[in-house]
Formats: structure tokens, C-alpha cells, sequence
């Protein structure tokens, strides 16, 4: 295998930081909201259903100008962020994985809903008549049964951060080392003359990293499903 | 003791249910629709009633007056689904003991191993529920709720899903559970035949209400409920106990107020106090005892009441030595023998019609000893 240049390295280090992170941090709440539209019945909710899709189809340049005129250091969130906390998320790698996530996240919450709707309500009643309160019966039970959907919608969320462009180039731009991640060090490429050996390089890195996220989810699955199996 | 007293609107059907249930098994008996597991779901505290209150051996559970409603699991209330709902993703003997592990030690008063024991589950612990047959998985739902040491056991139908076999194999146990454990057992149903094995008590549901609530053997022996039990059910139940067996023969003695009475071949222990349910259409009627006969039963009888004409049959009833037994006979035969209360005859009963199923044990020895005598 053919030594990555430091540009690849950066960029792919950076690629993987990104949607980990994205992928870490949408998840508890994209769980939590999966949930809501699973098991409760409100008014609004398909309300809440809309909103949680709109980054699926809205174009990921509104999402990122969007993110930059809410969390832009001079943004309503972006400014207390900065005052209260110190973060800053406008231009750095936190961005990206931001941007990521948000796009990201409905992707997630479609994969989780499904699961947990499919999961036999009946069985969080027996743990409850065993002594279990709702939130202990949640981890028991329900969150063994959805970790299948959990995972796909992990992956599906890891494999959308990692082509994830239109948001983190409008909300972080273009910054070597800090927001380059491969689709954007790759489309940088494509923009400099004599740059497409290297762009060609960058693709089979994409396109081994992506492979070896689905391998690596199926290998999963299908251990989960044996151990439901007996 | 268990007191049921809840209201409760569910679209066009109205539940109102009135019901104290105390020691040993009772039985609630209705057509699907009646409200039968609305009920058992409301004790357990998956369902909410509109009004009352329902408490158990005096603490309340849910109180509509109080504005209280315990959750599930702080009722201490076992419940076996019809479906098992065992836990997929759990080994057997996590499913046992997940219950278990929520009851404070100093309250656990069924042991372990006892149940494992009793239900026969020894081999199944390390396997996942997905590789039981459904038999093994309701006696390992069983087992799970048991080990909470609950103050009442609900029983939804727990058979309903298994085929014959499988009823023979379980029935037995959860016949031994309630007294073997001293837990009372509300046991929801729509067979008759499960009742009569297993029940002390009764309570006929129909329309969202009860009916009629009582010891088995007074209920089924009223015809005027016969619609609710069932009218191919109608008959009477006598107490008796068992005397002796007639390999050869194929036949069981059986002994009763009303003199010795044979049935088929019972796997029952001589000695062992039993309820026989003996079915109305079963019983003919002779006014002379009859000379060469098939029919092994001959019991000299009075009659009591003769019913009116219902669906082209009479419903006689008759004292036989003290014990009731009712006969199903058309108007024509009525006519025939020109029945009237007082009239001393014979009533005939085939030893066949008697079969393993209409004889129940009752308190006394318990088949417990042997606690797999089957095993699949």
C-alpha cells in the first residue's frame, strides 16, 4: 500500500475527527428524538417530524449559511458561546463537525424511529410488572433491541459526515489543517492545475474508508442478530 | 384478597367490574370481548381505569378517589402473558432472575432453585428464549414472575398459544403453583377445561361486567348460566375421591355421596380428593334400572326441578345422595317418563363419557414430588 502524503493524512485525520465527533454528539439527542416520534402522540409532532427532516432536503448551503448566521462569532448562539464557554465554532474543525452532525442527523433519527417502532412494546410491560422503573426498563430492554438500528443509523450518520461538503465549506470554509477535510482537500484538487493524480488519490481513499465503515457495520449486525438468536 | 372495583369507558364498551378474589386460583371466565384482560391489565397497572379502586390484601393500588396509581412495579404483581414475552436478548436465566434481582432480598420468599425445580427448567437456563419451544418458554415466564415473590400472580391465558400436548404439560404445574407457593392466582381464560383443573373460584364475565361469581362447582351447576359457560359445558361437578384403578378394565373407582361412581382411566392416586365435572348431555334417565347395558353408572336418583324447554332441551335436575347432577334431555323424552319433582329414578352415565380432563385433583396430595414428570 502506497505511503499517504502528510496532505492526505491531515485531511483524512481530519475527515475521521470530524464525523466521529459528529456522529458522538448527534447521537444521544437524535435517540432521544427518535424516540419522542416512536412512543409519544402530541400536538405538533408532525411539526417536530418536519423540522427534524429539513436538513434531508434542504440544500446543505442553507444548513451551512444558516449554521454560520446562528453560531458565526457574531451569531445569537455563536457570540454566548464564545463569551460564556470560549468556544468558538465559526471557522475551526468544531464547525465542520457541527455542520456534519446537523446534516447528519436526520439520517440517524429515520434509522432509530424505525427500530424502536418495531420493537414489542409488550416486553417494556413485562420488565415494568418485574420491578422495573421506565427508565431502567429503556436500558434493559429497549436499547439492547434497538442497538441494531442504533448502529445502522451510526454508520449511516458516520458515512453522511464523511462526504458531508455543501454546509462545512459555507459554515468553516476552506482552512488546511483545521476544516480540509477529503471531500473538500479533494475538490481544492480538483480547482489546481496538474492536481488530479493527487485527486485521484484522494478518491480511492474515500472510497476505502466508506467500504471499510459498511464492512465494518455489517460484521457488527450480524453479531448483534446471532446473539438475539440464541 | 383481591378487590376490584374500576369503571372504565373504552370506546362504545363500557367496563364495570366488581370482583373480590381470595386465596388459591380464581378463574375469570368470558368470550373474547368480554374484558377479561382489561381487567387483569388494570391490576397490574398497564391500564388505567376511569374510576374506583383496586387493592390488594388491603393496600391500595389504585385509587381514583385518592388520586392514586401506583406504577407496575411497585405493585408486586406477577403477570404471565399469553405470548411468554420473554426477554430475546437474555439467557434463560437472566430472564429468571430479572425480576429477582429487583426484589429486596429479605423479601424474597421463593426460592430459586425451587421454581427451576418445580417447572422442570433445569436444562433450558443458558439458552435465549428464541431456542425454546413454547412450552418451555411459558413455564420459564412462569418461573420469571414467580421469582419476584409476588402478592398475586396474573395469568393471561398463558396456554392459549400452545397446542394440546403442550396444555397437558403445563396445566399440571401451574395446578401445584398457587398452594406450592402460597400465591394467589388470578387466571384469565376462555377454556372451561383449564378452569375446571385449575380454579377454586370463578368469576363469569360478559358484556364488561361479572356475571356471576362463586365456587366452580355452584356455577356450572346453575343452567340459568349455561349460556355463559357454555351450554356443551352445562353439567354438575361433585366432589369424590379416587378408590381404586381397574387396569384390566380400564376404568377408575371413584367414590361420592351418591354411592361409587366409575370413570375412564385416571392418572390420579387412590386417595386423592377430586371435583369430576359430569356434563348434562351426558346423563340419561331410566325410570326402572335398565338389565344389559353398556353403561357402567346406575345411580338411583330423585328429581328435583324439571326446566322449561330451551333450545329443544330440558334441563332435569337430580339429588343423587345429596350431590346435584343435572341431565339434558329433549321434550319429547320428558313427556315419555312424565317427570315430576319428587319422582325417584335411575340416572345412567357411560364411564367413557368421564375422561381425564372432568377430573381435577383438588387439595390433598399435590403431584409435586416428581416435579418434570414430562418433558419435550
Amino acid at each position: 500500500m502506497p505511503v499517504l502524503t502528510p496532505l492526505e493524512r491531515e485531511a483524512l485525520h481530519l475527515s475521521l475527527l470530524v464525523s466521529g465527533w459528529a456522529v458522538a454528539g448527534s447521537l444521544p439527542p437524535g435517540l432521544l428524538a427518535a424516540w419522542v416520534l416512536a412512543r409519544l402522540r402530541f400536538p405538533g409532532k408532525t411539526l417536530l417530524d418536519g423540522l427534524v427532516h429539513l436538513p434531508l432536503v434542504l440544500p446543505p448551503v442553507v444548513v451551512g449559511y444558516a449554521l454560520l448566521v446562528l453560531l458565526g462569532l457574531n451569531g445569537p448562539i455563536g457570540s454566548r458561546l464564545h463569551a460564556w464557554f470560549g468556544i468558538t465554532l465559526a471557522f475551526t474543525w468544531k464547525g465542520a463537525a457541527v455542520a456534519s452532525a446537523v446534516v447528519a442527523f436526520p439520517l440517524m433519527v429515520r434509522a432509530m424511529r424505525l427500530s424502536l417502532e418495531s420493537v414489542d412494546h409488550g416486553l417494556e410491560q413485562a420488565a415494568r410488572t418485574l420491578g422495573c422503573g421506565p427508565l431502567r426498563t429503556f436500558f434493559t430492554i429497549t436499547l439492547p433491541l434497538v442497538l441494531p438500528g442504533v448502529l445502522t443509523g451510526a454508520i449511516l450518520g458516520f458515512a453522511r459526515s464523511l462526504s458531508e461538503f455543501g454546509a462545512t465549506i459555507t459554515f468553516v470554509s476552506d482552512i488546511p489543517g483545521e476544516t480540509r477535510t477529503l471531500p473538500i482537500a479533494l475538490y481544492a484538487l480538483i480547482q489546481t492545475p496538474g492536481g488530479d493524480d493527487a485527486a485521484a488519490r484522494l478518491c480511492v481513499i474515500s472510497i476505502v474508508v466508506a467500504l471499510a465503515a459498511l464492512l465494518a457495520s455489517d460484521l457488527l449486525a450480524r453479531r448483534l442478530k446471532r446473539r438475539l438468536e440464541g | 384478597m383481591l378487590e376490584i372495583a374500576v369503571r372504565r369507558r373504552q370506546g362504545a364498551f363500557q367496563l364495570d367490574v366488581t370482583l373480590a378474589a381470595g386465596a388459591g386460583v380464581t378463574a375469570l371466565f368470558g368470550p373474547s370481548g368480554s374484558g377479561k384482560t382489561s381487567v387483569a391489565n388494570m391490576v397490574a397497572g398497564l391500564s388505567r381505569p376511569e374510576q374506583g379502586r383496586i387493592a390488594l390484601d388491603g393496600r391500595p393500588l389504585f385509587d381514583a378517589a385518592a388520586g392514586l396509581d401506583l406504577p407496575p412495579e411497585r405493585r408486586r404483581i406477577g403477570y404471565v402473558f399469553q405470548e411468554g414475552r420473554l426477554f430475546p436478548h437474555l439467557s434463560v436465566r437472566a430472564n429468571l432472575g430479572f425480576g429477582l434481582h429487583r426484589v429486596p432480598a429479605a423479601e424474597r420468599a421463593v426460592p430459586f432453585d425451587d421454581v427451576v425445580a418445580v417447572l422442570g427448567i433445569e436444562a433450558l437456563l443458558e439458552r435465549r428464549p428464541a431456542r425454546l419451544s413454547g412450552g418451555e418458554k411459558q413455564r420459564v415466564a412462569i418461573g420469571r414472575a414467580l421469582l419476584t415473590s409476588p402478592r398475586l400472580l396474573l395469568m393471561d391465558e398463558p396456554l392459549a398459544a400452545l397446542d394440546a400436548a403442550r396444555k397437558a404439560e403445563i396445566l399440571p404445574f401451574i395446578a401445584t403453583l398457587s398452594r406450592h407457593f402460597a400465591t394467589p392466582i388470578l387466571y384469565v381464560s376462555h377454556s372451561m377445561d383449564e378452569v375446571l383443573q385449575l380454579a377454586d373460584s370463578l368469576a363469569l364475565m360478559q358484556n364488561g361486567r361479572v356475571a356471576a361469581h362463586g365456587a366452580v362447582e355452584d356455577l356450572l351447576a346453575r343452567p340459568e348460566l349455561a349460556r355463559l359457560t357454555g351450554r356443551g359445558h352445562a353439567g354438575a361437578v361433585l366432589r369424590a375421591s379416587v378408590v381404586a384403578h381397574d387396569d384390566a378394565a380400564g376404568i377408575t373407582r371413584l367414590s361420592f355421596s351418591g354411592g361409587p361412581l366409575l370413570v375412564a382411566r385416571s392418572p390420579l392416586a387412590p386417595g386423592q380428593r377430586v371435583r369430576v365435572r359430569i356434563a348434562a348431555r351426558d346423563v340419561a334417565l331410566a325410570l326402572d334400572p335398565p338389565g344389559r347395558v353398556s353403561i357402567q353408572n346406575c345411580l338411583p336418583a330423585r328429581v328435583v326441578r324439571v326446566g322449561p324447554a330451551e333450545d329443544g332441551l330440558v334441563d332435569v335436575l337430580l339429588d343423587c345422595g345429596g350431590a346435584r347432577l343435572w341431565s339434558q334431555i329433549t321434550p319429547q323424552a320428558r313427556d315419555h317418563l312424565d317427570l315430576r319433582p319428587g319422582q325417584p329414578l335411575h340416572a345412567l352415565i357411560k364411564a367413557a363419557t368421564i375422561a381425564a380432563g372432568d377430573i381435577a385433583a383438588t387439595e390433598g396430595a399435590m403431584p409435586c414430588a416428581s416435579p418434570s414428570p414430562r418433558r419435550t
